[in-house]
């Protein structure tokens, strides 16, 4: 959903890319608290991937694609402060060097896919883990969902955008209805390969995954109690 | 579960691992992506406002578009310009984070 130059119009433009400033800002002094020793070698990993997984459009019904954000994805792996730096730093890349996603329209895109996808991913996730039994297994699906929401949310953030500022006279509704449809669908894309990118990540090493730690130390806990019972 | 810790997969494998899927995605698999338009772009044309979307200023550079400018095969010319992208936000991203932890030592590993 790279926003082009022209579809909002400058004093929208002068407003997200305000936001997104100061959106990057408050995420390098959380980022800092994130980034130790596991987190941050892979940082720079997630967001190489997420650039790489960006380039797959996949074919969501007739005449239509869609490709991974990534928010949801970065968030529960690195963390969501070092989530928004890492698919900030793939939209300035592909703005800049690839002239996917407009210049003007930076922030714009920042807001809606750095920004909202990790909010709404992250925050989802977390609600779903506190839920859901207290087990490994649980932080995929809980992941899966997170990715899920974050798109439809995305396309309504858009949709709003667009209602303030958008350079042609439409109508919202169709436009509101259009973009949760098929974002929806595209959504589900983003579900399939979070899943699979946290699930491999689990199998291998549950301790690199930011949000499987809560989980880990709980079970953690649990064992060390049992030992000293015992 | 438990026992994994003893014989964990060393990091450097982790990464490896990430890296390589990036590189064959980006550099390989993307030249069989779906080359319809994607969600927003789909529906600013069905809703009648995909022409109001500008030149790109970087239009006329080098990667504009994931195709690298002077290789004629498209599959080279996506592949190159996916790779090079990756490696570029590796380490931009990897860069950025260095800065972020501003460690007092750069040698401060154990």
């Amino acid at each position: 959903m790279h926003v082009p130059d022209g579809f909002l119009d400058a004093p929208t433009s002068i407003a997200t890319g305000a936001v997104a400033v100061a959106a990057v800002g408050v995420a390098l002094r959380g980022a800092r608290r994130e980034l130790d020793d596991k987190t941050a070698p892979l940082a720079g990993l997630v967001a190489a991937f997420v650039f790489a997984t960006q380039m797959i459009n996949f074919p969501v019904g007739a005449g239509t694609s869609g490709h991974l954000m990534g928010g949801a994805l970065a968030a529960v792996l690195v963390g969501p402060w070092s989530a928004v730096l890492c698919v900030s730093v793939v939209l300035i890349v592909q703005s800049l060097l690839f002239a996917d996603g407009g210049i003007t329209a930076l922030g714009t895109n920042i807001l809606l896919i750095a920004v909202t996808t990790v909010v709404v991913g992250w925050f989802v996730t977390k609600v779903l883990l506190k839920v859901l039994p207290k087990r490994v297994g649980m932080v995929a699906p809980a992941a899966a969902i997170g990715a899920f929401v974050s798109v439809p949310a995305a396309a309504l953030v858009f949709t709003g955008l667009y209602a303030v500022g958008g350079t042609a006279d439409i109508s919202l509704s169709t436009l509101a209805t259009a973009m949760l449809g098929w974002h929806t669908i595209i959504g589900l894309g983003e579900a399939a390969i979070t899943f699979l990118a946290v699930g491999a990540i689990l199998s291998v090493r549950p301790d690199l995954v930011y949000a499987a730690r809560g989980v880990i130390a709980d079970r953690e806990l649990v064992i060390k109690a049992k030992e000293s019972v015992a | 579960m438990t026992a994994e810790s003893k014989r964990a997969v060393p990091f450097k494998w982790v990464a490896l691992g990430i890296a390589v899927v990036a590189l064959l995605l980006a550099g390989v698999v993307s030249y069989y992506a779906s080359a319809n338009p994607d969600g927003l772009e789909y529906v600013a044309e069905e809703t009648g406002f995909l022409d109001r979307a500008s030149e790109h200023g970087a239009a006329d550079g080098p990667l504009a578009d994931y195709s690298t400018k002077g290789v004629d095969d498209a599959r080279l010319s996506g592949g190159l310009a996916g790779v090079i992208g990756t490696a570029v936000v590796l380490l931009v991203a990897g860069g950025l984070v260095l800065l972020v932890r501003r460690r007092p030592t750069a040698s401060s590993d154990e």
